[in-house]
């Protein structure tokens, strides 16, 4: 199995010339999440956009095995998934249709049929997303991650508008990616039930 | 291969997403003509201006449908984050941007290339002066879609970026023009066109090696 390690080296985010964290260190290895936690607007959000590479660090850099994600560019969204606040998904199409389009940009994996079946949306396949509920919705956007071939999760918030059960199904979910030797980064507001040797915590304060 | 079944797919989603949206495939054709149609009702009973001043008709009118339609390219995706998901591809942007770009040149120019005959015929043109007119919009629609996207990506961040956009992108069509109604206006006086053609051509791949790259940037540069 391939080891994989993200690293931040003295990281820092400015907004507004209001310092939201700086001298950030972290090494994340194959087989661990990394749980950053916080009070609203303490900077989460941007940590985890920072780390998907859609916005750059004020200060310091991050290494993806050892190469700074700058350098590889594309190269590391081969690896990479991300679930925003927005799922990314789009209204008029069918479930199906979203996760093709998912697949198509990226290396499949499991077939979209089971990875509907893993979120418990099976029978949505031709569904309009617009019929879907915030969770099912949020649900489909982590099938979408199931369904192509990705090492990282950068996940924000993914328990939102999630109910009991689907939160231990995410969390089970997450358990079984990490367990193959692959890594989760992701924020929650949630008490979460993760297996606690493996997490790594990070608390951002204001 | 893979970047080829990607591309395909962003063409295939959007022609997708214009077809079950589709006012947003009839709004700009539906501009286009009524635009057309008001010029004769305004000036009145002149056949013989109105058939000279029907290729610049034509060709304002278009450019203008074009830009109506022009901000869908990529608020919606902006707006719902599937142009994080894009931007996150191994793929690169530029030519992923470009899938964007030939889709929305489909759903929006070729409807009224199909519609120019009818109109043009309307307005009394002749057939020959009316094949032109097609090569160079032909020629040059691509190059409104083109412009078009760096413009729509450097304001995606601010909201309501329409008046904004086009006095960004109207100024940058205008040489295009010129060498439209160049080659219609030497048509219609019966004089060789391929000059004004081979400058439209010229523009046409300029516009399409160069553009992609800076619309992928400015897309970026939005998503930051």
């Amino acid at each position: 199995m391939p080891e994989f390690i993200l690293e931040a080296r003295q990281i820092a985010c400015y907004r507004d010339e209001r310092t939201l964290f700086s001298c950030l260190n972290f090494h994340l290895h194959s087989g661990q999440i990394l749980l950053i936690e916080g009070v609203n607007g303490a900077g989460k959000t941007s940590l985890l956009r920072i780390l998907t590479g859609l916005r750059q660090p004020d200060e310091g850099e991050l290494f993806w095995n050892d190469e700074s994600i700058q350098d590889l560019a594309a190269a590391f969204y081969r690896d990479v998934a991300y679930i925003g606040h927005n799922n990314g998904l789009k209204d008029t199409l069918t479930a199906q249709e979203n996760l093709q389009y998912a697949q198509a940009l990226a290396v499949p994996t499991l077939s979209i049929d089971e990875a509907l079946q893993q979120v418990q949306l099976n029978g949505y396949q031709n569904t309009p997303v617009r019929y879907l509920s915030a969770g099912q919705r949020r649900r489909l956007a982590l099938a979408r991650l199931l369904c192509t071939h990705k090492t990282l999760w950068i996940l924000d918030e993914p328990y939102t508008s999630l109910d009991k059960s689907s939160i231990q199904m995410v969390e089970q979910l997450i358990a079984a990616h990490v367990k193959q030797g692959r890594m989760v980064v992701m924020t929650s507001h949630h008490e979460t039930h993760l297996p606690a040797p493996l997490v790594q915590k990070i608390e951002l304060r204001r | 291969m893979t970047l080829l079944i990607a591309f395909a797919a962003v063409i295939r989603r959007d022609v997708l997403l214009a077809y079950r949206h589709s006012s947003e495939l009839i709004n700009p054709l539906a501009f286009f003509v009524m635009v057309v149609t008001l010029f004769p009702l305004a000036l009145g009973a002149e056949p013989l201006l109105l058939k000279r001043i029907a290729p610049a008709i034509i060709w304002v009118a278009a450019l203008l449908a074009s830009l109506l339609s022009m901000e869908t390219l990529f608020k919606s995706d902006f707006e719902d984050g599937s142009l994080e998901l894009m931007v996150m591809t191994p793929h690169p942007l530029s030519l992923l941007v470009l899938a964007k770009v030939i889709a929305h040149w489909l759903l929006s120019s070729v409807p009224l290339l199909l519609m120019t005959p009818f109109i043009a015929t309307m307005l009394g043109m002749d057939t020959d002066v009316m094949m032109v007119l097609l090569t160079t919009l032909l020629l040059g629609m691509p190059v409104l879609s083109l412009i078009g996207a760096i413009a729509v990506a450097l304001t995606l961040g601010l909201g309501k970026g329409g008046a904004l956009l086009a006095v960004l992108v109207l100024p940058l069509y205008v040489p295009m023009l010129i060498f439209a109604s160049g080659a219609v206006d030497a048509a219609t006086s019966g004089l060789p066109v391929s000059g004004h053609l081979s400058m439209l051509s010229a523009i046409f791949f300029a516009t399409l090696t160069l553009t992609p790259l800076p619309t992928a940037v400015a897309l970026k540069m939005s998503l930051s």
